[in-house]
This record gives structure tokens, sequence and C-alpha cells, in this order.
């Protein structure tokens, strides 16, 4: 399963939602992506839940967001393209509105 | 591979359409199909030809009919949703007797079974929405 998350951890509890599934393949975009930002206060659940989850954030949001430069080690970086193999590659998807 | 999209906000409020535009774009370059783009709830938006951003701002309803023309896409938008908001092509201003249309080409209204049809015929439907 892909969970694709557009909202801050910051804003909407979404990717704490996510991480009690248990286990799988998140992708980070629009507001989701400042999660992965170093420093914050996701930082310590994002580095934990790496060895149970692939964690992936969608570059031009983080770009958009000013965080390129302190993106959390572990975190897999994808454009478009990636985007679309991600969701090909899972046989399910859920966008966590 | 066949994939279906699912809009539910309108352009200029948040990223969501732009998102799933972007998406589009890629699955296109990718080799992939795209089977239906459905607009639902505030969606409906994106498919009124009367939108005038600024020059310097993207035009999002253009980009999306120009994709479609393009590449052939079937764009619906949902009958229900598009009443409520005021989106109308020939048949809904003849149907509810109003005096003008602003649905732009080459979108159509439909319902929701079209929806539920992409789901099933697409391998993959990814949602786009906030």
């Amino acid at each position: 399963m892909l969970h694709i998350i557009n909202k801050s951890p910051y804003d909407r509890p979404a990717l704490d939602s996510v991480l009690k599934t248990g286990t799988g393949t998140i992708l980070l975009i629009e507001d989701g992506v400042y999660a992965v930002a170093k420093g914050g206060a996701a930082e310590s659940k994002v580095k934990a839940a790496l060895g149970k989850f692939k964690i992936y954030a969608l570059t031009p949001d983080i770009e958009a967001r000013g965080i390129a430069d302190r993106v959390t080690d572990g975190v897999i970086q994808v454009d478009y393209a990636g985007f679309v193999d991600l969701v090909a590659e899972n046989k399910t998807n859920q966008s966590w509105l | 591979m066949k994939f279906a999209i699912l809009v539910s906000e309108g352009p200029y409020t948040h990223q969501a359409t732009d998102t799933a535009f972007q998406f589009a774009q890629a699955v296109l370059a990718k080799g992939h199909e795209i089977f239906r783009v459905f607009f639902y709830h505030d969606g409906v938006y994106n498919a009124t030809r009367l939108t005038t951003p600024p020059q310097d701002d993207r035009n999002i309803v253009k980009r999306w009919t120009e994709l479609a023309k393009a590449n052939n896409l079937d764009m619906v938008v949902c009958v229900a949703a598009a009443q409520r908001r005021g989106i109308v092509d020939d048949g809904e201003m003849q149907r509810n007797g109003k005096d003008a249309t602003n649905l732009a080409e080459p979108f159509r209204i439909s319902g929701l079974g079209q929806l539920i049809e992409a789901g099933i015929q697409a391998d993959r439907l990814v949602v786009f929405g906030d």
C-alpha cells in the first residue's frame, strides 16, 4: 500500500495515522514534505519510522518550501515521474485527505 | 498501465489541482494511459472556460484543456456537483432553463457512475484533494 500524504504533520495527524498502520510505503507531497525537515519536531518520528516504512518525498514540493538543504537522511526524494512509478509499483494507494 | 485521476478541489485555492496536472503529465510522459480524469466537488471549477487569471499566472483551465486535447483525454465533470456550482453545458442549460453555458472543451458533464467505472476499468485510481 502506498500512502500519499499532503498534509503537514504540524497541521493534521495524517502521518501519525499512517504510522499506526505498521508498515508500508509513504509518499509525502505538498505540505506533507514538511515532515522530512531536519530540526523539526517531526524529525524523530520520521527517523523512527524509517525502519518500518519506506519514506519518499516529492522534490519539487521540498524545493518550493525551502527545505532542500535539510532533508532527513534515509528519506528518498522523487520527482513526478518517480511519483508515477510508486503508484504503478504499489497495487493500492490511499490519499490521506 | 491504465490510470484514472480524481480531482476534488478547485483551482488556485489548494495545490491539489496543480499536483494532479503535473502527475497526469508525468503519467503520459511515462507511456501510460489515462482512462479518465474525473472532477468532483469543487473540482468542477477546473472546467469553466470563463476563468481569467492574471497574465503572469498559470491558466489552470487552459492547461487542462490543452493536455486533454493533445492526448485525447476523457475529462468528466460530476453533474450534481456542477449544477450546485453553476457549471453548465448546452444540455444542462436547456434542462434547467439557464441563459448561458460555461463548460470548457473538451470537458463533459456526466454522472458519478463514470467515477465508479474509472475505478473498475483503470489499474490505478489516484485521488487529489485537500
